[in-house]
C-alpha cells in the first residue's frame, strides 16, 4: 500500500531546475538578535552557502531548541521547527528517521546542547543520524540574560555567579569525540572564510556532523573569543588544522606542533626545527583528534580550529530503513488482516 | 471413558499460583487458550511479582494467573477463585485469601517441604494441621509423579522439575474436561528444536490427566459448556497487543507511516516489543534515550508527516509533559499511550491504578487541552487506538490513550474484525501553495493544515512560541493569544461532534447510576448484572471518552437520584463530573494496586440504597 509519504516522494523526486541566490533563503521575518551579535554572521554565511549546495529548499529543515541561537530557523526560508529547550536532537532524529531524504540541520546553544539537552546531544552523536549540528558557543546563557553556561570559564563572573563560577567547563569537541561523533569541527563567527568552508564540510559529511562555532555575545560575554578572532592575538592563539598539512601557527607561521610521546609541544621553527619534523594533521585519526582537541584546555597551547575528526560510519536512519526492507524481503509486505488473524484462533459458527 | 461423575457448571474461576520460575503464566495462558477453543467466554488476570527472578519459595516471588471461564458472558476474572492450584507453600499463603469458602485447593506436596514452610513463614505444614479443613484439599505429590513419568528420559532433576506445571495443567484439563490437543500442538511447535523437552512436557501433561482419571481422590469432574458467542473468528488477546494492532490498522486506514518512539517501562514495554516486530508493515520503532526523547522524536516524525506515537507509564508520562505542550502549540497529531500503574513516583510498577486521569487532562503548563480516550477492555484497546489515531489526524492534536496494567496484561476472547469493514481515516497532506497559511483552520474541526517538509512552496516555520492565527508568525498580541487559547480549546471540544452519544446500560433513569471509565468496565458490569439478577435496579454508564465528554453525559447524570463514580484512584473523574455538571455525585474509590471486586461495588450500592 502506498502511504501519503510515498505519494509525496513522487513529487519530491521530480527533477527541478534550481537556481537559487542568497535572497531565496531569507525569510520574511525580521531578525531580532542584538545589533553586533555574532549570530548575524553565521546566518549570513548559511544563507550564502545554501544556494551552492543545490538542495531544493523544500527539502531542507532547520530544527532548533531554545535560546538566542535557536531563533535561527525563523530567518531561513526553508522548513523550520523551533522546539523546546534541549530537545532539538531528539526531534531532529525522529524527523530524519521518518524522512531520511530530507536535509536536516540543527541549531543549538551551549546551554541548549550541553546543559539541558546534554543527554540527547551525546546520543545523537553516537547514533550518527545524518544531521548537521551547529552549536553556537558564546559561553553564556544569552536568552535568559547572562547566566554562566557549561562552557563558561571557571571563575567567570555572571549574574548567577557573583563570586565566580565553580563549574568545570566542557570542551565541546572532546565531549563530541568521547560520544563517538563521526565529524567534529570548530570555527569562529569572525572568520567568515573559515566558517564558510567548515559549514560546507559539515553539509557534505554523511552522519552527524558536529560543528562548534565560537559566537560573540556582545551583551553578556563580549570578547570571550577575541584572543582567537582579533588580528593582534589570533596568529599566536589559534591553530587552524588541515588534513595532510603540518600543524603550524604563529605570526608568519613561525611555530609548529610536535608530538613528544602523546604530548603535543610547541616548537619554534626559528630554533632549528624544520616543517618536515612537525606533526602532519590527519583528520581520520581518532587518537590524534583526541590529543589535538584536548589542546583546547591545555595552558600554553594554541587553540585548535578546523575539522578535527571525520570518519565513515553507517547512518542510523539508513540502517532503520534497511531493516524494514530486509523484513519485507523475508516476510513480504505485511497484510493487516493476516496480522489480526494470527495467533491461536478459533471459529464460532 | 471415565466412570466418575461429570457435573455441569456455569462458570469457574481458577488461580494457578507458584514460584516465578514455576511457569504459572504459561500454564494459565494454555488453560485459557484451550477454554477459548472449546467456546467458553473468558477473562484473565495475570498477577506477576515485581522481581524478575525472586529467590525460590519466597512470598514475594509468587506469580499468579487467574482465569474465569463460563458458558455465559464473562466480564471479569472473578472476585474469588473456586480452585487454587498452589505449587508451593508461599503460593498458598499469598493466595488463600482469594479462595472462596469451601473452594478447592490442589497443592503440590513437595512445595511444602521444610525449607518452603520456613521461607513462607508457616510454623507447621498447613496441609497437615487441619487449618484447611474448611476447603476441599487435594494434596498431590506433583513433583514426584512428574519425575516418575519422565524417569527414562535421562534429564537432570532440575529439567524434570521444570515440567511439573504441565502435570498440574494435565490434571486441571482432566478435572474440567478439556481437550489436550491444543496444548499438544503448542508444545510441538514451541519445542520443535528440543524434542526431548517437547516429549517431557507432553508426558508430564498426560501423566497429570491420567492421575485424575485413576486416582481415588477425585470423585467428580466438571464441565463448562460453550458460551453463546457471536459467530466469527476469535483469538485470545491482551490489551497491549490489541493496542499495537489497533495503531497499525489505523495507520493503514489513514495511509500513514508509523513512527513509534518509546523508552522501556512496565507495564507498557510490550507495545514497543510488538511494534518492533512489525517492520514489514512499515513501522519504524525507536528506543530512545529517555521518555523526553521518545515523545519529542515522535513529534519530529509527525512534523515530517508520519503518524507519531509514543508509549509509557506514569513516571515516563511525567517526563513527557513539556513536549506534549509543544504538540498542543504546534498542533501536530500525536498519540500518547499511558499504560497506568500504581503511583506516585515508581509506585508499584506491576500493579494497576487509574490515578493519571487528571495528569492527562490538566498536567501541563498553560491552557493545554488534550483529548483523552480510555479503552474499556483488553479487546477494546484495538478500537480505542483506532479512535485515538482518527482524532489526532483529523483534529491535528495530541491525543491521550489511557490504558492500565489490568487490561494491558489481562486477556479476553476477541472477535477479529474484518479490516475491509473498518472505516477509512480521511487525512491529506496540504499541498496547495495558493495563499498557504500554516495556521489556517478547517471550518468544521478547526484543525490547521498538515503541511510537511518536502512539499514545494509551503516552506514555513513552527514552534512553541505563540502563533498568530492564520499566518503562524510569532505573536505577543493579547487579543491573538486569547483567540488562540480559545481556538485550541474549542478544537478539542468540537471533537464531541464526531463521537457517538453515551449509552446507559440498564434503565435510562432511576435511583442509582454507576459511572466508570477505562479498565474497570468488566468488573462494574459484572456487579451490575449480579444486582440485576437479585432484582436491584442499578444503571451503568461507562465512559471511554474523558475529553471531550460525550454530549449527553450531563443529561444522563441528571436522570438519577444517586450517581456513584467508581474508579481506582481518589476521585478524579468524580471531580471532573462534579465540576462540569454540578451533580452531587459520590465516589467509590480504591487504591490498592488491585482491580475492584464486584462484591465491593455491590456492597457500596446496597449501602446507598439502604441508607
Ligand atoms: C525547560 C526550560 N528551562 C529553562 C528555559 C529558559 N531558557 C531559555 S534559553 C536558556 C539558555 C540558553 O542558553 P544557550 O543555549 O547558550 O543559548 P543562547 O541564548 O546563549 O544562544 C534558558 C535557560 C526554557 N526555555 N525552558
Ligand atoms: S543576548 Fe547575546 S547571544 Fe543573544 S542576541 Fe544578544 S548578543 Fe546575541
Ligand atoms: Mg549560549
Amino acid at each position: 500500500m502506498n502511504t501519503l509519504l510515498d505519494d509525496l516522494r513522487v513529487i519530491q523526486n521530480e527533477p527541478v531546475d534550481i537556481q537559487y541566490t542568497l535572497k531565496d533563503f531569507k525569510s520574511d521575518q525580521e531578525v531580532r538578535w542584538c545589533p553586533g551579535c555574532g549570530d548575524y554572521a553565521i546566518l549570513a554565511q548559511m544563507q550564502k552557502l545554501m544556494p551552492e549546495l543545490g538542495v531544493p529548499k523544500e527539502q531542507i529543515v532547520f530544527v532548533s531548541g531554545i535560546g538566542c541561537s535557536s531563533r535561527f530557523p525563523y530567518y531561513m526560508n526553508t522548513y523550520g521547527f523551533h522546539t523546546i529547550h534541549g530537545r532539538a536532537p531528539a526531534i531532529a532524529t525522529g524527523l530524519k528517521i521518518a524522512r531520511p531524504e530530507l536535509s536536516v540541520w540543527m541549531v543549538t546553544g551551549d546551554g541548549d546542547a550541553l546543559s539541558i539537552g546534554g543527554n540527547h546531544f551525546i546520543h545523537l552523536l553516537r547514533r550518527n543520524v545524518d544531521i548537521n549540528v551547529l552549536l553556537f558557543n558564546n559561553e553564556i546563557y544569552g536568552l535568559t540574560k547572562g547566566q554562566y553556561s557549561p562552557t563558561s570559564s571557571p571563575g567567570h563572573i555572571t549574574k548567577s555567579t557573583p563570586m565566580g563560577s565553580l563549574d568545570h567547563p566542557f570542551n565541546p569537541t572532546s565531549l563530541a569525540l568521547g560520544a563517538n561523533a563521526t565529524f567534529v569541527g570548530r570555527t569562529l563567527d569572525r572568520d567568515l572564510k573559515h566558517m564558510g568552508a567548515m559549514l560546507r564540510r559539515s553539509a557534505e559529511h554523511k552522519g552527524t556532523s558536529f560543528l562548534e562555532i565560537y559566537q560573540n555575545c556582545v551583551v553578556f560575554n563580549d570578547g570571550a573569543f577575541f584572543s582567537y578572532t582579533e588580528k593582534e592575538t589570533k596568529p599566536e592563539q589559534a591553530l587552524f588544522v588541515e588534513h595532510g598539512k603540518p600543524m603550524v601557527f604563529g605570526v608568519g607561521n613561525d611555530k609548529g606542533i610536535k608530538l613528544d610521546g602523546f604530548t603535543p609541544t610547541v616548537v619554534k621553527l626559528s630554533d632549528g626545527y624544520s616543517v618536515d619534523e612537525l606533526l602532519v594533521y590527519n583528520e581520520r585519526d581518532l587518537t590524534l583528534a583526541t590529543i589535538v582537541s584536548n589542546m583546547t584546555t591545555t595552558p600554553g597551547m594554541p587553540r585548535p580550529f578546523g575539522i578535527l575528526y571525520a570518519a565513515d560510519r553507517p547512518c542510523y536512519e539508513e540502517e532503520v530503513s534497511r531493516q524494514l526492507a530486509t523484513a519485507v524481503e523475508r516476510r513480504g509486505n505485511g497484510n493487516i488482516q493476516s496480522l489480526l488473524n494470527a495467533g491461536d484462533t478459533w471459529t464460532i459458527s | 471413558m471415565s466412570n466418575k461423575e461429570l457435573r455441569s457448571l456455569d462458570d469457574v474461576v481458577i488461580r494457578f499460583a507458584g514460584d516465578s520460575g514455576d511457569g504459572m503464566q504459561l500454564t494459565g495462558s494454555q488453560f485459557t487458550n484451550t477454554s477459548a477453543i472449546v467456546g467458553n467466554d473468558i477473562s484473565t488476570f495475570p498477577d506477576f511479582p515485581a522481581e524478575i527472578r525472586a529467590p525460590q519459595g519466597t512470598l514475594f516471588g509468587v506469580s499468579g494467573f487467574q482465569l474465569h471461564f463460563g458458558s455465559g458472558e464473562i466480564h471479569s476474572p472473578g472476585d474469588y477463585c473456586d480452585v487454587l492450584v498452589a505449587m508451593n507453600a508461599a503460593a498458598l499463603k499469598v493466595n488463600l485469601g482469594s479462595l472462596r469458602a469451601n473452594g478447592i485447593i490442589i497443592a503440590n506436596t513437595e512445595g511444602f517441604n521444610d525449607k518452603n514452610l520456613r521461607l513462607s513463614g508457616y510454623a507447621v505444614n498447613p496441609l497437615e494441621d487441619g487449618s484447611l479443613d474448611s476447603y476441599q484439599l487435594f494434596a498431590v505429590d506433583i513433583s514426584r509423579l512428574t519425575a516418575a513419568a519422565l524417569k527414562d528420559l535421562q534429564m537432570s532433576s532440575k529439567e524434570v522439575d521444570r515440567t511439573k506445571n504441565f502435570f498440574a495443567l494435565g490434571m486441571m484439563y482432566w478435572l474440567y474436561n478439556r481437550p489436550l490437543e491444543p496444548t499438544e500442538q503448542w508444545i510441538k511447535q514451541k519445542f520443535s528444536k528440543v524434542p526431548q523437552i517437547a516429549e517431557a512436557n507432553y508426558r508430564a501433561m498426560h501423566a497429570g490427566w491420567n492421575f485424575g482419571e485413576t486416582t481415588e481422590i477425585f470423585v467428580t469432574r466438571f464441565d463448562v459448556k460453550p458460551a453463546p458467542m457471536q459467530p466469527g473468528l476469535y483469538r485470545n488477546i491482551n490489551g497491549n497487543t490489541a493496542l499495537a494492532l489497533g495503531l497499525v490498522t489505523a495507520a493503514q486506514k489513514a495511509r500513514l507511516d508509523v513512527f513509534f518512539g518509546s523508552y522501556p517501562i512496565t507495564p507498557a514495554s510490550d507495545i514497543l516489543h510488538t511494534l518492533s516486530s512489525l517492520k514489514n508493515y512499515g513501522v519504524k520503532t525507536f528506543q530512545a534515550e529517555d521518555e523526553i526523547a521518545a515523545v519529542t522524536s515522535a513529534i519530529g516524525a509527525a512534523f515530517g508527516g508520519a503518524l507519531g506515537v509514543t508509549s509509557t507509564s506514569g513516571p515516563g508520562l511525567a517526563l513527557k509533559t513539556e513536549a506534549i505542550g509543544l504538540a498542543v502549540m504546534t498542533e501536530l497529531p500525536l498519540v500518547i499511550i499511558n499504560v497506568q500503574r500504581a503511583g506516585p513516583s515508581t509506585g508499584m510498577p506491576t500493579k494497576t491504578e487509574q490515578a493519571d486521569l487528571l495528569q492527562a487532562l490538566y498536567g501541563r503548563n498553560g491552557e493545554a487541552p488534550v483529548p483523552v480516550i480510555a479503552p474499556a477492555t483488553p479487546g477494546d484497546c484495538f478500537y480505542a487506538a483506532f479512535e485515538a489515531v482518527r482524532i489526532a489526524v483529523t483534529s491535528m492534536t495530541p491525543v491521550f490513550l489511557l490504558s492500565d496494567g489490568y487490561i494491558a496484561n489481562g486477556s479476553e476472547p476477541w472477535l477479529v474484525p474484518d479490516v475491509s469493514e473498518l472505516p477509512d481515516i480521511a487525512v491529506q497532506f496540504h499541498t496547495d501553495t495558493e495563499a498557504f497559511q500554516p495556521y489556517a483552520r478547517n471550518e468544521e474541526t478547526l484543525a490547521r493544515p498538515w503541511a510537511v517538509p518536502g512539499t514545494p512552496g509551503l516552506e514555513h516555520r513552527i514552534g512553541g512560541l505563540e502563533k498568530e492565527n492564520g499566518s503562524g508568525n510569532i505573536s505577543y498580541s493579547p487579543q491573538n493569544h486569547q483567540l488562540m487559547v480559545d481556538l485550541r480549546a474549542e478544537k478539542v471540544e468540537r471533537i464531541a461532534n464526531t463521537l457517538p452519544l453515551a449509552e446507559v446500560e440498564g434503565d435510562e433513569q432511576g435511583d442509582v447510576l454507576i459511572v466508570s471509565w477505562g479498565g474497570t468496565y468488566g468488573v462494574i458490569k459484572t456487579a451490575v448484572q449480579n444486582m440485576h439478577s437479585r432484582g436491584v435496579a442499578v444503571s451503568h454508564l461507562h465512559l471511554r471518552f474523558l475529553n471531550p465528554l460525550q454530549k449527553n453525559v450531563g443529561e444522563i447524570l441528571c436522570n438519577f437520584k444517586h450517581v456513584v463514580v467508581a474508579e481506582l484512584n481518589k476521585g478524579q473523574l468524580l471531580k471532573v463530573l462534579r465540576s462540569t455538571y454540578l451533580v452531587p455525585a459520590v465516589g467509590l474509590n480504591k487504591v490498592q494496586g488491585l482491580p475492584f471486586k464486584a462484591e465491593e461495588v455491590e456492597a457500596t450500592i446496597n449501602d446507598l440504597l439502604n441508607s
